[in-house]
């Protein structure tokens, strides 16, 4: 039920060989954590991003599982080896089934 | 019955001691935790970093940073919120370094956890006192 998820993410648009590359991602999200409640005193429904992982060239990089102790515009920092060029594919899982993606690209210096 | 102050002292105690439930209560769920993830491994705390400020103004975000490496997995614990799960790094073959750095909410001044769970199966553990200011579970 988030409206408004915008993915954001840190690419460098090139690096040598076998260096590990550090890779920011931030997405725009709510994260009901469903311990708080409205003005009237009811609960308000969780609603997060439960996992969130990052391939490069089909391969792992990671693979996170998130709960709701996850701040607000979830924000992970993460350090991945590029051998080669290749594409870089960001997923989120969120809660409602919703799925937000993004694709970076790097070449090699 | 008179009582002396001394066993009147005691009984205070023993009082607060009873009144302190919720406390266990939270500690077993951490525990539980703990368990699900290492399966009765033995754990070390060398070879595992975690990184959090001393004192978080605002508990609703608080950035960590942990990194562990050799590790496939690790996982993070607040061991004083509602529910103690905070994340689980999964780490694929294409990572770089066994490392993460993230944003939580800590619900008050508590232990932040992490667990890293290597290769070979040992497990590593390392664990930090934040001080919150203002919580972040929006009371």
């Amino acid at each position: 039920m988030a409206s408004n998820v915008k993915p954001r993410v840190k690419v460098p648009s090139t690096a040598s060989a076998g260096e590990g590359v550090v890779i920011k991602t931030l997405i725009s999200h709510p994260m009901e954590s469903g311990q708080r409640k409205d003005s009237s005193g009811n609960p308000i429904p969780r609603s997060i991003i439960n996992r969130f992982t990052c391939d490069f060239n089909g391969a792992t990089v990671v693979d996170v599982t998130m709960e709701p102790a996850i701040s607000t515009n979830p924000y992970f920092e993460f350090v991945t080896k590029v051998d080669a060029a290749g594409e870089f594919k960001f997923t989120w899982y969120d809660d409602d089934g919703s799925v937000y993606e993004d694709v970076k690209s790097i070449k090699l210096a | 019955m008179k009582l002396s102050r001394r066993e009147t002292i005691a009984l205070a105690f023993a009082g607060f001691a009873a009144s302190g439930l919720p406390l266990p209560a939270w500690a077993s769920k951490v525990d539980d935790a703990i368990a699900a993830f290492t399966g009765g491994a033995a754990v070390g705390t060398d070879g595992i970093t975690l990184i959090t400020p001393e004192i978080a103004e605002n508990g609703n975000t608080v950035p960590v940073e942990v990194s562990a490496p050799g590790a496939v997995s690790i996982m993070l614990l607040a061991a004083g919120n509602p529910t103690p799960g905070v994340a689980t790094f999964n780490f694929g073959p294409a990572a770089g370094a066994q490392m993460a750095a993230t944003r939580i909410r800590l619900a008050g001044t508590q232990d932040v956890i992490a667990l890293a769970k290597m290769a070979d199966g040992s497990i590593k553990q390392a664990q930090a006192t934040v001080k919150v200011t203002i919580g972040g579970c929006g009371g």
